[in-house]
């Protein structure tokens, strides 16, 4: 994992576990690293991701039992909340991002539309 | 915890630090950063109780550094090896002056390194010197863990070696390493607290990821910012 120093570290790793729930890379029961094993593999301060996993288990995405590890522990309905979270998140990076540049609005719709059109002639394309 | 109460250190016109306070905080990673000349070494020297300070008191758990060197594992920045030594004597050395000397871990980072014992220090590379000082200051263990340079003038993979080593091996909330280090990019992810210093004073200092999230910037971008405005 490549991390962007620019930004907390913590959330990066907090980040892409919600991701792999997302993707459901990680169900509900799976065990995760432990914090030393998670720390060496990504080459991160074992405080740092002692700081994540702690976090993650006051959001209620996990649970730790003791002396048995780390466990995926999470509600259908948490599952959602993360969902959209993260779908709103990259929606206002999107919208400022472009605000930025001078687009309006109407002209942001005009270009998704545009682009989901020819994403799918390519993709139409690509089963051809 | 070490303390610098209004730390003032000269060598002849000099000036290596003026009037200094920081604390290194217990239990955490603390990255000591700065150019050449900032004053690094010379902060290393004085919690080691190797210096002296001109003005001012270092408190090492609220004592004098002078009775706490057993506490401390220190990994100078010079060749402090003897050539003719093998690692396996220059070990024995080590051992000899050191009750904190942990042999299983010893002989699990030796293999972790790639490094013999029958190597001989005048013989082998400068990463593999640099593996050994660490490998010696690593196998003792000491509370505080003092790291002058020990990535200077090596080459990546050894460099990811050494931190890698670091990481595997960290213990928790007991232990506190301080690394001097102008490497700034390769400890990004490894620090718990990061130190600026310039010239003998500090021109920054807090938790790294507090940082981060305050002004969304690198420890690398925060540092030049740091500089620029110094000068």
């Amino acid at each position: 994992m490549e991390f962007n120093t620019s930004q907390p570290i913590y959330k990066q790793i907090i980040d892409d576990f919600k991701k792999k729930l997302i993707r459901g890379e990680l169900k509900e029961g799976d065990k995760i690293p432990s914090q030393r094993d998670y720390a060496e593999q990504v080459r991160v301060n074992p405080n740092t991701v002692q700081r994540a996993y702690r976090e993650m288990e006051s959001m209620n995405m996990v649970e730790t039992l003791r002396g048995q590890g780390t466990f995926i522990s999470i509600s259908a309905d948490r599952l959602e909340e993360i969902k959209m979270e993260m779908a709103v998140n990259l929606v206002d990076y999107f919208i400022s991002e472009m605000e930025s540049l001078g687009y309006s609005q109407k002209d942001m719709f005009r270009i998704l539309k545009q682009e989901q059109s020819s994403g799918k002639e390519s993709a139409d394309n690509d089963r051809v | 915890m070490i303390e610098f109460k209004n730390i003032s250190k000269s060598f002849g016109s000099t000036v290596a630090l003026d009037d200094v306070s920081l604390v290194f905080p217990r239990g955490k990673i603390i990255g000591l950063f700065g150019p050449n000349g900032a004053g690094k070494s010379t902060s290393i020297k004085l919690i080691m109780g190797l210096n002296r300070p001109d003005r001012g008191e270092v408190r090492v758990d609220g004592e004098n550094p002078q009775n706490k060197k057993q506490d401390m594992a220190y990994l100078p920045e010079i060749d402090h090896l003897y050539p003719w030594m093998n690692i396996a004597q220059a070990a024995d050395f080590t051992r000899t002056f050191y009750t904190d000397w942990d042999e299983t871990k010893y002989r699990e980072l030796i293999k972790f390194l790639n490094l013999q014992e029958d190597m001989k220090i005048s013989k082998i590379s400068k990463g593999q010197r640099a593996k050994t000082k660490l490998l010696l200051t690593v196998s003792r263990r000491a509370p505080y863990l003092l790291m002058d340079e020990p990535l200077s003038g090596i080459d990546i993979l050894t460099r990811e070696e050494i931190i890698n080593t670091l990481i595997r091996d960290y213990r928790e909330g007991e232990q506190t390493i301080i690394i001097s280090t102008h490497e700034i990019a390769e400890v990004e992810s490894l620090v718990d607290e990061v130190i600026f210093l310039d010239r003998g004073q500090i021109k920054l200092s807090g938790n790294a990821e507090d940082l981060r999230v305050k002004r969304n910037m690198s420890l690398v971008e925060l540092m030049k910012e740091a500089f620029r405005n110094a000068n």
